[in-house]
């Protein structure tokens, strides 16, 4: 807040604005002189003024000054230079003979940004709803006492709920500094509404000392109501902090979940860890970038659909993949899983090196469509991004789909029987087999879809799978082989812990910690959250 | 009355396995010695140092891949995690080499020059005791020692077996990754150690120095192939032959597996340690790349080439693989990790017993009872059971 403008002039200069603003005057010749002034301080009175009065004529200088298109003649007359001629700055009509000695008003950024805060007073009775919300927004954070004449009646008849109580913190933004100390407790407590740090820095700076040992803010009323403003900003602050880091473990859980699903399976299916999981992941995503190639190509009108169209593609492409892994490498090694888990280590290796030399080394570029990029903005300034929310929904969808087949159809039916006692299920007549092919296709194809996910929020590179396996495996431990109701809780739980150790000790030491819980827990359960119910003794 | 240890340690190996190993310490001391040293540049028969450093390096493979095959082989506890172990070795030696520098780094001061990077003002208290050889020596063994013994006895004690442990041991050697590349952590984050100048006072690059290092390597593997020889063939040896194929039978007869289990994983541990502890000084680096997970998958290849529950398997798997690396990235860099990728799945598919099983069955030999290394006699996938 600007305290620099001696105590006297303000008082004189609201008595000038208050006249002025009733009255939609023309500006007066002597603001006109201050806007020419040499001193910064008078200038952006002068400015201050003009957006307070917010006739066109004020708008008009005010965006001339802006555009540094306003010029002062030798003879001290104030003009603004246009395209084709010059106008008076007092009257706007045109000026013949055009004045050849006009020099351009030269503007630091401190007038630059009185000037921003005195368009966005202009702006404040602007009919359309969206100028009047970017007015206020920037009000809250740039408002002097000298706007104080048209935000405090901006405030007492705007209807917008959401205008209204940004206006209302402008307000008490400047009010905090009144001379009236029942006007300062006011708008302390007004603050307490806000959950922005900077505001709560403002109220920290009352209830400091100086240099003498005296507080800066005199009155203890004002320091109480402060104080408790503060804690509320805080409380609010460390709400969205929750939220967000709720948010986004809730997105990192539903990347591992479409991780996890496939692997799930095939793991309870066969037994044995498919080391290539993650590369079907990235087959997926290259999936997909192939298909937003092809429409960039082909059918550069419809280029915001293809993560639509790429959806199948990836499921089909990682499922041809994966079945075709199955029927030539993982079917010779029933029986054997640490070598299946080698072998299948071996195809990883391929499959990454394929993808390096088809599509080079780097990382290539997949684009979020027009639709899913943004954010919804909630509470407390938290933005949601609509890539991460779509994956969410993506999640889920994909979860339904894989519940609804285990539960509903044949086949989920044999592979869950398969799961159980594959050789009970084979006496009874499934075909083991091909229920193997199947749903390891069917695995594999959800690891695709994973991919076609991830490469909306992450790098799509011939390695990005890598470092899913791990985590994803880790998924299907702790929720229990063959159980989705398992699975959604691990990731869901593991995304949640990730990110708030994340907050808490760093991105690494929160990975670190997230292994050493699930070692410590395995201990407790090794057969993970939701066990099957049965007995069983090997060999 | 028992037979004397030194009995039992001759009786072990057979009599041509004795010879092998003469030849080969014969060949390891003074042969290549003597071409290094004494054999011009030129001449046909001199050994390069580049060669030296290579077969240094690959004996310390060699020794980390007969300690693989104890566990593996012999155990049935595949360990995707020993790269952790070896670098591990691997660092604590380094430590005392940082120190060796002394002040002879690019800061002149006697502090580690990534510490003096990171203002750091004096040691940290992990490098207490780390400009002493023997403290070197003692933490090599006991700091991989010691997270083997824990980590297994978590496991092993709450029955953590198959592909479970091998993800966990996997797990284990990416978070031990993940806390060495962090500059924070004390050992040199991302680059790690390098640029020795010096062990025991003698300059680490003159070629008496390499020979010392390569032939330190050969007497390792020559010490770990019979000691290995002498458990496995051991009654010990027997258990955990047991109990890799039919863990919960020894249970129920008496015996307690996980004790057992965990000597050969602690030991195990220790033995790739001193071999990591002698790699680095050949190589002249160790950084945190050394515990990625796929390093330490690779290991598993080395000992299913060769042949598991053979130990020698081992070694000749580490020196084929090894080699193929070498040439395969100096000339045909695109295709090595092609080479390696089928070199996973057609050694699975088509050499379940490695080259030494390859060569027994051209031989027209059974395999001893004790070496056979089909672990699981189902011929069912363990699915529901896992």
């Amino acid at each position: 807040m600007p305290l620099s403008v001696p105590h006297l002039l303000r008082v004189f200069l609201l008595a000038v604005c208050c006249t002025l603003g009733s009255a939609h005057a023309a500006p007066s010749a002597e603001t006109l002189a201050r806007l020419a002034d040499d001193d910064s301080d008078t200038r952006i009175a002068a400015i201050a003024e003009l957006g307070a009065e917010g006739s066109a004529q004020s708008v008009a200088l005010l965006d001339a000054l802006a555009d540094e298109a306003l010029a002062l003649t030798g003879s001290g007359r104030l003009v603004i230079l246009t395209d084709t001629g010059a106008l008076d700055a007092a009257s706007g009509e045109a000026i013949e003979p055009y004045p050849d000695d006009a020099d351009p008003l030269m503007i630091n950024n401190r007038v630059r940004n009185a000037l921003q805060s005195a368009k966005a007073a202009t702006n404040i009775r602007a009919s359309d709803r969206g100028t009047r919300l970017a007015a206020a927004q920037l009000l809250r954070d740039s408002a002097s006492e000298l706007l104080m004449p048209i935000l405090e009646p901006a405030l007492a008849t705007e209807q917008d709920k959401e205008i209204r109580s940004i206006l209302a913190l402008a307000v008490a933004r400047v009010n905090l500094a009144s001379a009236e100390p029942a006007k300062r407790i006011l708008a302390a407590q007004r603050l307490g509404d806000s959950s922005d740090a900077s505001v709560k820095a403002t109220l920290a700076a009352l209830l400091d000392k100086d240099a003498n040992g005296q507080f800066v803010e005199p009155d203890a009323e004002v320091r109480a109501a402060a104080k408790g403003s503060m804690q509320s900003i805080e409380r609010r602050l460390a709400m969205a902090d929750l939220a967000s880091t709720a948010f986004t473990g809730l997105s990192l859980g539903s990347i591992l979940l479409l991780a996890a699903l496939g692997l799930a399976i095939t793991y309870g299916v066969m037994g044995v860890i498919n080391m290539a999981h993650g590369e079907l992941l990235m087959v997926g995503a290259y999936a997909t970038y192939v298909v937003q190639g092809l429409f960039r190509s082909y059918l550069p009108d419809y280029v915001d659909s293809y993560v639509l169209a790429a959806v199948p593609v990836a499921f089909l492409a990682a499922a041809a993949v994966g079945m075709l892994m199955e029927r030539t490498v993982i079917r010779w090694l029933y029986g054997r899983p640490l070598e299946t888990l080698l072998a299948t280590w071996g195809l990883s290796l391929v499959l990454i090196q394929t993808a390096r030399v088809i599509f080079g080394p780097q990382n290539v570029e997949v684009a979020n469509p027009a639709w899913m990029s943004g954010g919804v903005s909630t509470y407390a300034d938290i933005v949601l991004p609509w890539n991460r929310l779509v994956i969410i929904g993506f999640a889920i969808f994909v979860l339904l789909l894989v519940w609804l087949m285990m539960q509903k159809t044949r086949l989920g039916m044999f592979v869950r029987a398969v799961t159980q006692n594959r050789a009970m299920a084979g006496c009874v007549g499934v075909p083991t087999a091909r229920i193997d092919t199947l749903a390891f296709g069917i695995g594999a194809g959800i690891a695709g879809l994973g991919g076609c996910a991830l490469s909306q929020v992450a790098n799509v590179g011939p390695a990005m799978g890598q470092g899913y396996i791990v985590d994803s495996f880790m998924v299907v431990v702790l929720g229990g082989v063959g159980q989705l109701a398992g699975a959604v809780t691990a990731a869901m739980g593991l995304g949640l812990m990730t990110k708030i150790l994340e907050g808490w000790a760093g991105a690494v030491v929160a990975k670190i910690l997230v292994l050493v819980f699930i070692i410590i827990f395995i201990q407790k359960r090794p057969q993970g959250l939701f066990a099957l119910k049965g007995r069983f003794v090997e060999d | 009355m028992r037979t004397p240890l030194s009995v039992r340690l001759f009786q072990s190996l057979p009599r041509t396995g004795w010879l092998a190993l003469a030849i080969f310490a014969a060949v390891a001391w003074i042969a290549i010695p003597a071409a290094h040293l004494l054999l011009p540049e030129g001449h046909a028969l001199h050994v390069s140092a580049y060669t030296v450093t290579l077969m240094g390096k690959i004996l310390c493979y060699a020794v980390v891949a007969v300690a693989m095959d104890l566990i593996w082989g012999y155990a049935g506890i595949l360990s995707l995690g020993h790269g952790v172990f070896f670098a591990l070795g691997g660092y604590a030696f380094g430590m005392y080499l940082m120190r060796g520098i002394g002040t002879d780094g690019s800061y002149g001061v006697a502090l580690p020059d990534f510490m003096v990077f990171l203002d750091w003002k004096e040691l940290p208290w992990f490098w207490v005791g780390s400009d002493s050889f023997l403290w070197a020596l003692i933490m090599v063994v006991a700091v991989p020692g010691l997270l083997a013994f824990v980590f297994g006895w978590f496991a092993f004690r709450s029955r953590i077996k198959g592909v479970y442990f091998s993800i966990i041991t996997q797990a284990l050697t990416y978070a031990t990754m993940l806390l060495f590349f962090r500059n924070e952590t004390g050992f040199g984050g991302n680059n790690g150690f390098t640029d020795f100048k010096r062990i025991l006072g003698y300059d680490i690059t003159s070629p008496q120095m390499r020979l010392v290092l390569f032939g330190l390597s050969a007497a390792l593997l020559i010490a770990v192939l019979i000691l290995g020889r002498y458990l496995v063939t051991s009654k010990f040896g027997r258990v955990l032959a047991a109990i890799r194929d039919a863990e919960s039978r020894v249970r129920f007869i008496g015996y307690q597996p996980t004790q057992y289990k965990l000597a050969i994983w602690t030991l195990s541990a220790v033995l790739c340690a001193l071999a990591g502890a002698l790699y680095v000084p050949q190589v002249g680096i160790i950084n945190p790349s050394e515990m990625s997970p796929a390093n330490s998958i690779e290991i598993a290849v080395w000992v299913a080439v060769g042949g598991r529950g053979t130990l020698i398997g081992g070694v000749i798997g580490a020196f084929i693989v090894n080699l193929a690396k070498s040439f395969f990235t100096v000339s045909f860099p695109d295709y090595w990790l092609f080479f390696l990728g089928f070199l996973f799945i057609g050694v699975t598919l088509f050499l379940p017993d490695g080259v030494v099983g390859l060569w027994r069955k051209l031989r027209g030999r059974r395999p001893a009872a004790t070496e056979t290394a089909t672990p699981t006699p189902a011929a069912t996938p363990q699915g529901a059971k896992a």
